[in-house]
């Protein structure tokens, strides 16, 4: 006994890690092409070429990777395979994967911060940029949300109280449902444990939902789009990757609904479990700062 | 389960690796490719630039040039050459059996050869005349980069995407492993102190990378979604794209300098027969000189019209960072101090490192002060100094690093005449290179240019002479590696190798065996 667990535990070599680079490039070059042959600004038009059917192979090879890795290694976590101290280097591996994910944010909200507080004004002629006010735009009125650019875009600023609150209160809501569920599921009460994972995804996939609606509506009778100036750039950049985000955090819950369905999260060894709800709550608290930094202040 | 399973047969070893040692190998051959590839375009460079006037290569495959010789060393060798050693190092040096998330660390390195391929496809394109590669400076500063940046952008937007996701998963590897593997009495005081270096590394990388995505995806934005990041017309500015850039690339150049500091802090007490002096200091420097490395990035800006406060904040700033850094410069030759001192190879790449690198430190003081910097800014001063730190600096510490450790991972000791030689031909060269490089940058040649004023023509002669020797010199370090680790020649070595060698890696066999430690070993 003292023996088994003073020895280390390596793993098994996988041909996984090695197709999975092979996907990523599928979807870097299939991406490039395609973001080259459709988009609608045409800086560089490259027509005829092939991204339309490598992006999709890319993005396909990706999840079927994701499906067979996570197989096998919930599989090797079944058998017992894995010891207390691997299950620590998951839970620390997914917490600092996390601090990359509040990083990558962070990038957008210091350009948020910056064009709010620095650039915009100083094109109004703000600090010591009287100058640069007088010979670039002289009639431009700096202001926040930028609805009239330099340029002479124009765009309306999407209010704080209608839709983006009620999508506030559902995903404050989910965080509290998965809470919930992470407890019913500690404490082996299995039909708590559905239900409330269960209103979670509910709840996500409202969030979802409503958030479309908002995009539709900014495009349609807003004009508040990604050509729309800075303002439209920092909203859509950053509740677009959002969405994204609330997207991955909802896959990622469904599939631990599905596995509480069948039975294999037990009440000392969910780790996927942990790591789904960690992302879904970093996922809210992006969501926090989006609605004071962007919707209402 | 365990200790039976051996490595797969054939090339699926390395393809579907978990092995750290496997990998890591892999990373530093990676490198080393990547190393003399973006060696023979710096070789286009100095030849193009040995005479004034254009001779070998239009102006804008020149930009070409500069721009993916950047890249591919900064991105595709320094950085995973580092990766690599603390693949194959950090877990023999905290007694661990391998990294912790040894799948993840499989993937880390095969996303690398993918990413580079579309940069090099970029390359060989604009080579054959299809189409440019990027040419915008390693840097990609907007608008360059967005509304004048050739269609290979958008590949050299993937490829960074891909590098960051390969750095990411490997640094959250490498903290995992340092965090979670250590062997039962192998406090975090006691780590030796590549491992403490590569430890903070680990945080920087997975602290700015994201940045680094955050920049290139508004770069795709911008250049085909119509957002105006960077586009003063919509309420964005051009400067921003330098604050976001810097903000990684700041401390992106202390990732490709604190795991040299670790490498020679393991190396000179071993050949000067004494403790590391003030192992605690070293430790507390390389935290402090990280920390500043995310409030100083400005520097690298001061002739963009930043507040007068900015730019006094940033110089001081800056100017503190000596502190820390001269802490280690004197904790190294502290340790030489009354040493028994010998001068075998890595002690000798070592000993350069100190004395280099210090150089490129110097001068990265002239830098920092504003007012100077307003002059300096572009020249070729700013091009001796970063070769200073990255080459006398980062890559000599690598050498250093493999002279060090080779035997210890073949089993064999290497041809140390030729290793001699090496060092001293690379020694000469590189002075040769990069020293001039501070007086034609002070008296106002400008860089990323593919011609200069005829009075520079001299200086530039001998700067070539000087890459020419440099460049070929790394061809004896090839012969060596090729040497020992394929044709297997070499007297076999002890498991101690060097005398004065501490340290849990010297406690295993050389070769170390497939799995450095089934059991966790004893820490005194």
């Amino acid at each position: 006994m003292a023996e088994k667990t003073t020895h280390y535990y390596v793993p098994e070599q996988s041909p996984w890690p090695f197709i999975t680079a092979i996907a990523l490039f599928l979807v870097a070059f299939g991406a490039a092409n395609f973001i080259q042959q459709n988009s609608g600004s045409g800086l560089v038009t490259n027509e005829g070429s092939s991204g339309s059917y490598i992006l999709p192979l890319g993005i396909l090879g990706i999840l079927v990777m994701m499906f067979v890795w996570f197989r096998d290694t919930i599989r090797e976590s079944l058998a017992n395979m894995n010891s207390a101290q691997m299950d620590r280097s998951y839970r620390m591996g997914m917490l600092w994967f996390i601090f990359s994910e509040v990083m990558f944010f962070g990038a957008f909200f210091g350009a948020l911060f910056y064009v709010r507080i620095l650039a915009v004004p100083w094109l109004g002629g703000a600090g010591e940029e009287a100058m640069t006010h007088e010979l670039l735009w002289p009639n431009f009125q700096a202001m926040w949300p930028l609805t009239l650019t330099p340029g002479g875009a124009t765009t309306e600023a999407m209010p704080a109280w209608g839709l983006p609150f009620l999508n506030t209160v559902l995903l404050v809501s989910s965080s509290i449902t998965l809470t919930i569920a992470h407890h019913a599921l500690v404490a082996g009460q299995r039909n708590r444990l559905l239900v409330s994972l269960f209103i979670t995804l509910v709840l996500g996939f409202a969030f979802l939902f409503f958030q479309v609606e908002e995009y539709v509506h900014a495009y349609t009778e807003m004009g508040l789009t990604l050509d729309a100036g800075i303002y439209g750039s920092t909203f859509f950049m950053l509740t677009g990757f959002h969405g994204m985000h609330v997207t991955i955090g909802a896959t990622m819950l469904t599939i631990m609904f599905l596995r509480a369905l069948k039975g294999n999260l037990t009440p000392d060894n969910h780790f996927a479990f942990e790591a789904s709800a960690w992302y879904w709550h970093f996922v809210d608290v992006v969501w926090l700062f989006l609605f004071v930094c962007v919707y209402w202040l | 389960m365990g200790e039976h399973h051996g490595p797969m047969k054939g090339i699926k070893r390395w393809l579907f690796a978990t092995n750290h040692k496997d990998i890591g190998a892999m990373y530093l051959w990676f490198s080393f490719i990547m190393f003399l590839t973006g060696g023979f375009m710096a070789m286009i460079i100095r030849a193009e630039l040995m005479y004034p006037g254009l001779q070998l290569v239009d102006p804008n495959f020149f930009n070409q040039m500069t721009t993916t010789h950047g890249l591919i060393m900064v991105f595709g060798a320094v950085m995973p050459a580092f990766v690599g050693l603390a693949n194959y190092m950090v877990p023999m040096m905290i007694g661990a059996p391998d990294m912790a998330l040894p799948r993840l660390n499989n993937w880390s390195f095969w996303i690398l050869p993918f990413a580079f391929s579309l940069l090099i496809i970029a390359i060989i394109q604009s080579f054959l005349g299809i189409a440019d590669a990027p040419n915008f400076g390693w840097t990609f500063y907007a608008p360059l980069s967005t509304k004048y940046g050739p269609a290979s952008t958008d590949f050299f937007i993937f490829s960074v995407h891909m590098m960051g996701v390969s750095s990411i998963m490997g640094a959250v590897n490498v903290i995992v492993t340092i965090f979670n593997l250590r062997a039962p009495g192998m406090t975090l005081m006691k780590m030796p102190l590549f491992v403490w270096t590569w430890l903070i590394t680990a945080f920087l990388l997975i602290a700015v990378m994201p940045v680094l995505a955050g920049a290139v995806t508004m770069m795709l934005t911008d250049r085909h979604f119509g957002t105006s990041f960077f586009d003063a017309a919509g309420g964005g500015d051009p400067v921003l794209f330098q604050h976001v850039f810097w903000f990684f690339g700041h401390p992106e150049v202390y990732i490709m300098i604190l795991p040299a500091f670790g490498i020679v802090s393991a190396i000179i007490p071993t050949f000067a027969r004494k403790p590391l002096f003030g192992y605690a200091s070293m430790v507390y420097a390389t935290a402090s000189i990280a920390f500043l490395s995310f409030v100083v990035w400005a520097h690298h800006m001061f002739t963009v019209g930043l507040p007068l406060a900015g730019n006094l904040f940033y110089m001081y700033m800056t100017m503190l960072i000596a502190v820390p850094t001269g802490v280690k410069v004197f904790n190294w030759v502290a340790t030489m101090w009354k040493g028994a001192m010998t001068f075998e190879v890595p002690m000798l790449f070592a000993i350069a490192f100190v004395v280099l690198f210090t150089i490129g430190g110097f001068s990265g003081l002239m830098l920092a002060i504003t007012p100077v910097d307003q002059q300096y800014h572009d020249t070729y001063f700013v091009v001796a100094h970063f070769h200073y730190v990255l080459v006398t600096g980062a890559v000599f510490s690598i050498v250093a690093g493999v002279y060090y450790w080779l035997p210890k991972w073949t089993g064999r000791m290497y041809n140390i005449g030729l290793a001699k030689l090496h060092f001293w031909s690379s020694l000469i060269f590189v002075n040769l290179l990069f020293f001039p490089m501070h007086f034609v940058g002070l008296a106002g040649m400008p860089r990323r240019y593919s011609d200069y004023s005829l009075q520079f023509a001299d200086f530039n002669w001998w700067i070539s002479i000087g890459g020419f020797g440099f460049g070929l010199s790394q061809l004896i370090l090839l012969w060596i590696l090729i040497e020992v680790c394929f044709r297997k020649k070499g007297e076999p070595v002890s498991d101690q190798v060097w005398d004065g060698a501490e340290g849990l890696e010297w406690t295993l066999p050389s070769p170390v065996p497939y799995h450095s430690f089934t059991t966790p070993p004893v820490i005194k």
